[in-house]
């Protein structure tokens, strides 16, 4: 520990700090801890599937819990399926439908999911599945004519995000589900919310979805938690072994205290939401729009207005390698994440900053700023007058190497 | 996201990183040599001023494409090889280098590396171009360094052809 303490020491501690890694970790508003104490101090702390009155109480709770926390999905709790987040939903989704569907033998995902889903598809190719990834255009939107061209009488399942976690392109989800249920109504369609949930307006029952995964941690809620949507009349098994309890999915006991923290930042994200969302867009634009004009030699990465989640500031700082921006970041109290490859032996970029056609020293300067309700004008303006010198000094270091 | 790797930079890497020394071309270097790839976001750049008679090296600078912890290698190297002899400076190893950054993260082993194959270049580069004399000392086959900088070109040759990018 005393290392890491020195580190930090000479580090420094900024007298501004501003948190918009959002995408890699959050705090929970204190609202959203209330919510979740008295399920570990007091109540709704028995195994609800246990036959006592504890258990009872639990179980009521727990329903009680779940019906709040599906109320803006516009869907029945039942079809709600708590898992432990939205790797294992992703999981969930691939490799649970293929488990529970063994005769079609081919699935379509988009070359810019997430990597729970890439790499699940990946373990699905060993046992002998057909993986096909639909490719991308440059702002990150999926190419329907591909997919069209993709299914066929084989194809299980074809999964595509709603929004993309690192580059906030939206995809036309709507599209995609009219397309492949034309071409084949067996095929399911699976699509990962999470990284649109709370930041757009989402119909699950008007979208006729088969699957859908969501996440507590990216609505500003405790982590280990997420749910998997599951129209009703859908085939899909747990991948883990246990005893299941109420929840049919992922066995073991409900974690009432995070089931309820889930519900409460639920309540709380979706309360005045279009007020909410039109805020997040304004700061956003500032955000993305102030880097890309005060600091020359600046990409964006990822869709623009409408196609862009409102949350989402990517940009990519020529001559500037990702790993050092965040730590250069760091010193002044801006905590950010990078598409860099830096910290892999693989050497390779953010697969998603590949399939949008960026060249590698493009992607390595790439700065991923995932922005919440809780950040303000002020932390704007102060990673507005913060970013040019963090970027002109690793610039000067970077100097005449030519990339 | 791959920005995640587990803090454990020493504070003389964050000191270098900060206030890197040596920092810069230097216009009239004797040699200068390149080692890395902008595929693998990874490339460092040194440039030597050597007093020819005594083969000393009396001026270094470096540049660095590269994550922290390249940069403060980058920085390390220039100031271990100060006021050295060519010899003394090719027999420096990645891990003499990681011993006076006080330890590098495992994971950015291939810096000390990458930072001893570009010197060890510019060293070659030095006798075989402009001396056109080879000392005894200088192996004529290529270091484990060096042929890790080349390995890691390499590698990112073929990475980018299979991805279908241009480096």
């Amino acid at each position: 520990m005393k290392k890491v303490d020195g580190l930090l020491e000479e580090h420094g501690r900024s007298k501004i700090e501003v948190y918009v890694d959002w995408e890699n970790g959050n705090y929970v508003p204190k609202e959203v801890f209330e919510a979740m104490k008295p399920f570990y101090l007091e109540k709704g702390f028995a195994n609800p599937a246990i036959t006592h009155r504890l258990g009872w109480e639990t179980y009521e709770l727990y329903v009680e819990t779940k019906e709040k926390l599906v109320q803006p999905l516009n869907i029945s709790p039942q079809d709600f399926y708590i898992t432990h987040g939205l790797t294992e939903s992703n999981n969930i989704a691939i490799r649970g439908v293929a488990k529970a569907n063994k005769k079609r033998k081919k699935i379509i995902t988009s070359s810019v999911e997430h990597l729970s889903i890439i790499h699940s598809s990946r373990y699905m190719k060993s046992q002998g599945y057909k993986i096909e990834e639909i490719p991308v255009y440059s702002n990150g939107t999926i190419d329907l004519d591909s997919l069209q061209n993709m299914i066929d009488e084989e194809t299980l399942l074809v999964s595509v995000q709603l929004a993309n976690h690192e580059i906030g392109s939206i995809q036309p989800l709507r599209e995609v589900i009219e397309i492949v249920k034309d071409k084949n109504k067996e095929t399911l369609v699976h699509s990962d919310m999470s990284a649109a949930f709370g930041r757009m307006k989402i119909n699950l029952n008007e979208l006729e979805i088969d699957l859908a995964t969501f996440d507590s941690s990216r609505v500003l809620g405790p982590k280990g938690i997420g749910g998997l949507y599951v129209k009703e009349g859908v085939h899909v098994k747990p991948l883990l072994e246990g005893q299941l309890s109420v929840e049919t999915l992922s066995p073991g006991v409900e974690i009432m205290p995070l089931i309820a923290g889930f519900a409460k930042t639920i309540e709380l994200e979706f309360e005045n939401f279009d007020e909410k969302i039109k805020n997040l867009i304004n700061l956003r634009n500032k955000l993305l729009y102030g880097l890309y004009t005060t600091i020359p030699k600046t990409l964006i990465n990822g869709a623009e207005g409408e196609k862009r989640i409102a949350d989402n500031v990517n940009l990519s700082f020529l001559g500037c390698e990702g790993e050092a921006l965040t730590v250069e970041c760091s010193m002044n109290g801006i905590y950010t994440s990078s598409g860099s490859a830096c910290s892999s032996r693989i050497l390779m970029p953010s697969h998603i900053l590949t399939a949008i056609g960026r060249r590698p020293e493009e992607a390595h300067g790439s700065l991923l700023m995932k922005l919440s309700r809780l950040n303000t004008e002020e932390q704007i303006k102060y990673i507005l007058e913060t970013m040019p010198k963090v970027v002109s000094r690793l610039r000067k270091i970077t100097g005449s190497i030519e990339l | 996201m791959s920005s995640r790797i587990p803090l454990p930079y020493s504070q003389r890497v964050i000191e270098l990183f900060k206030n890197p020394v040596n920092l810069g071309k230097m216009e009239d270097a004797t040699v200068f040599a390149q080692a890395g790839s902008p595929a693998c976001g990874d490339m460092i750049a040194f440039y030597l001023k050597i007093d020819e008679k005594n083969e000393k090296i009396v001026k270094s600078s470096f540049e660095s494409f590269g994550c922290a912890s390249n940069i403060a290698t980058a920085s390390e190297v220039t100031i271990m090889i100060q006021n050295k002899t060519l010899q003394e400076v090719w027999n420096i190893s990645w891990k003499d280098v990681s011993k006076a950054l006080g330890g590098l993260p495992k994971i950015k082993n291939h810096c000390g590396t990458l930072a001893v194959g570009a010197l060890q270049r510019a060293i070659r580069r030095y006798y075989t171009t402009i001396k056109k004399e080879i000392p005894e000392w200088l192996p004529n086959e290529y270091t484990k360094d060096e042929k890790h900088a080349m390995e890691e070109e390499e590698l990112a040759k073929k990475l980018a052809k299979k991805y279908n990018l241009s480096v």
